[in-house]
């Protein structure tokens, strides 16, 4: 009987081997990162850096690599092969879009690695893609923004118009427009991730122009601080902003990296990895909300903290119609949600967004 | 009228780090020297003047820290070019690298510090003018103490025995070494001190501009200066108009995207660029040749004492 019993563990854990990848000792696992930027950009790569040092602080024995600024091209597969090869990573995370093809390509030639691509949606059997839901707590700082303007014109700094910007801008404005529907958020484009003096340029500019609230989606403090300076309210991005205005800054939309790396780690090392679509929200924690400022007054803070109960709990999605776009036209019906594919590739701007997408 | 004054001081508040790189440039080239790494220089001074700005707490003390590290830079640049004869344009883009990668390395401690850095400081009376009150003296010191110091290169270069010596190193070493002048030394000194004003321009960036410091937070305006050189035809005065040229067209694209207008804005930025390519077929064709003879004609060239004819 106990022969038995053993036998069919083994089957039944050489059947689960089959099904998933063969568990990976911790210290064998060696991680590589991949990042787009520097980790002293403080913004995106800082936090997915910081990230990194949380799981290698919850997982003893750990070896982690990264490889900075590798770039969007070709020259990300040498990286890739390298930490393979060298590092004898089992796991990989490639931190930027535009990693997808290459990762495609060297994920053929080494199927005992995992690879971990963010925000792309190309996957292998060795291959899935993660991402937070940033939307959701873009949604909730518009409703901050939303309460605390008084003249109802709210700027956004942005820095490419692409499907994510926009997403974030559209989920904004819905927040905005949820508390406060006459107000109008006016968007100025950088065509640029990261130039501190454009940035706090276009700041000053939407300041100028009659905002008293300003967003932003670029990778520095520049627009926090030109707030701090005019005395206008600001949201910060991808960290808590507070730092550069103390007194202005509202809130930020910010990553918590570690809830999204941990969990895969925590997969590989048991075995139980399999290629998905991870798109992990405010539930899982992989995005939040900063702490509120000291201008934000408490009728707004329980307001942002039930709705956010609601989106953990799931009663309540971001894009819920009835939905407009800027022309006034419904695209989003009352009581319709969107699909998870729709939202992933919105090109368009909901109603109360001021400015345009250029081609 | 509101919008064009905050145009305006836009223009020459996001102009005046690329005019000290500029005027730091035109100094070196005068004399002689070519040095192509004032993006890697400026990252230097941006950091090593936010850096000494932190631990002094007095921005000045930032200034001149940032002032020094350029000039140690120009210091290294003169050796390579000057007493090794190397060659320029390979060891500036050797200092942009540097510059960048050391700034980066030594930065890594100060990502996320603020420092209260250096504010706004009105001038009296002259800040109450219609129009050039807001544009030009409703700025802070940097700004004030650029437009003294493009005034006095001018003068500089074209009225005093000094600035001719410097020329003449820069034009035709030989004859200036015929007339007993120390061309090496003159060209040491003026890269040196060229370096130090283009690192200010860095400095300019993270305690004026902004007050942090980010890596690589100058964002390519080294290589705009250098641009900004030719267009102003190694003139310091031009060199102001062209900073502040290319500053108020970035103003101008964000203002008209604020006031909701659609804006190709690629194409408003790339017009400083193609405005310098103008500037050099003009230079290089027809009546404008005569402009060019203010281009230091050894510009780049090593000078060997030991090889005269």
């Amino acid at each position: 009987m106990k022969r038995l019993i053993v036998t069919l563990f083994l089957l039944l854990s050489l059947l689960a081997a089959g099904a998933c990848a063969a568990p990976v000792p911790v210290a064998e696992i060696n991680p590589g990162y991949v990042y787009i930027g520097p980790v002293g950009d403080g913004g995106w790569t800082y936090m997915q850096d910081e990230g990194r040092r949380a799981v290698d602080a919850a997982f003893p024995g750990l070896k982690s690599t990264i490889v900075e600024s590798v770039g969007e091209g070709p020259e990300s597969v040498p990286v890739m092969e390298r930490l393979v090869r060298q590092n004898k990573s089992k796991l990989i995370f490639a931190g930027s879009f535009g990693y997808m093809d290459y990762v495609e390509e060297v994920a053929k030639k080494y199927p005992d690695t995992i690879f971990m691509h963010v925000s792309g949606y190309k996957r292998a059997d060795n291959v899935g893609t993660m991402f937070g839901r940033m939307y959701q707590p873009r949604y909730l700082s518009g409703l901050v923004a939303g309460k605390m303007t008084a003249s109802g014109n709210i700027g956004y700094v942005a820095a490419h118009p692409i499907p994510e910007v926009i997403r974030m801008i559209n989920a904004f404005t819905l927040g905005v427009r949820e508390v406060n529907p006459k107000a109008t958020v006016k968007v100025i484009w950088l065509f640029s991730w990261f130039d501190p003096g454009k940035e706090k340029e276009a700041a000053k500019a939407l300041i100028d122009s009659g905002c008293d609230v300003l967003a932003m989606h670029a990778d520095t403090g520049a627009v926090a601080q030109a707030a701090e300076e005019a005395k206008t309210y600001v949201i910060g991005y991808n960290n808590d902003m507070s730092q550069y205005a103390p007194t202005m800054h509202l809130t930020a939309p910010v990553w918590n990296w570690e809830k999204l790396f941990s969990p895969i780690v925590k997969q590989v090392a048991d075995g139980t990895w399999k290629s998905e679509a991870i798109w992990w929200g405010m539930k899982e924690g992989a995005v939040d909300l900063a702490p509120f400022g000291p201008a934000v007054p408490e009728d707004v803070r329980a307001l942002v903290d039930a709705q956010k109960a609601d989106i953990i709990s799931g009663k309540q999605a971001v894009f819920t119609g009835p939905i407009k776009d800027q022309s006034g036209a419904v695209k989003v019906k009352q009581g319709e949600a969107m699909s998870d594919d729709d939202i992933w590739s919105m090109g368009w701007f909901v109603e109360g967004v001021i400015g345009e997408i250029p081609n | 009228m509101e919008t064009l004054l905050s145009i305006l001081a836009a223009a020459v508040r996001s102009g005046t780090p690329i005019l000290y790189a500029t005027l730091g440039e035109i100094l070196t080239e005068k004399a002689g020297v070519m040095n192509l790494g004032l993006e890697g220089i400026m990252l230097m001074g941006a950091l090593s003047g936010f850096a000494a700005s932190l631990s002094t707490g007095s921005p000045w003390l930032g200034l001149a820290a940032a002032f020094g590290v350029g000039a140690c830079l120009g210091l290294i640049h003169a050796f390579l070019s000057v007493t090794l004869g190397s060659n320029q344009v390979v060891c500036g883009l050797a200092m942009t690298m540097f510059g960048g990668g050391a700034s980066a390395l030594a930065g890594r401690g100060y990502i996320g510090m603020t420092t209260p850095g250096i504010g706004a400081w009105e001038i009296p009376l002259v800040s109450k003018l219609p129009i050039a009150g807001r544009m030009l003296f409703s700025q802070d010191v940097m700004v004030y103490a650029s437009y003294v110091l493009a005034v006095f290169l001018m003068f500089f270069l074209s009225r005093t025995r000094p600035g001719m010596n410097l020329r003449a190193a820069g034009d035709n070493p030989k004859a200036a070494d015929a007339m007993g002048l120390p061309v090496a030394r003159i060209r040491y000194l003026y890269t040196i001190i060229g370096a130090g004003l283009v690192a200010l321009g860095g400095a300019y960036m993270s305690l004026v501009y902004n007050k942090f410091w980010a890596e690589g937070m100058t964002a390519g305006r080294g290589w705009i200066a250098v641009a900004m050189v030719i267009f102003a035809i190694w003139n310091p005065l031009r060199a102001m108009l062209g900073a502040y040229l290319f500053g108020g067209v970035e103003a101008f694209q964000l203002r008209l995207q604020a006031a909701g207008a659609s804006v190709p804005a690629p194409l408003l930025m790339m017009l400083p660029y193609l405005m310098t390519i103008l500037v050099l077929l003009f230079i290089s064709v027809g009546k404008g040749r005569k402009l060019s003879l203010s281009a230091p004609s050894a510009l780049g060239i090593p000078f060997y004492r030991e090889e005269r004819e």
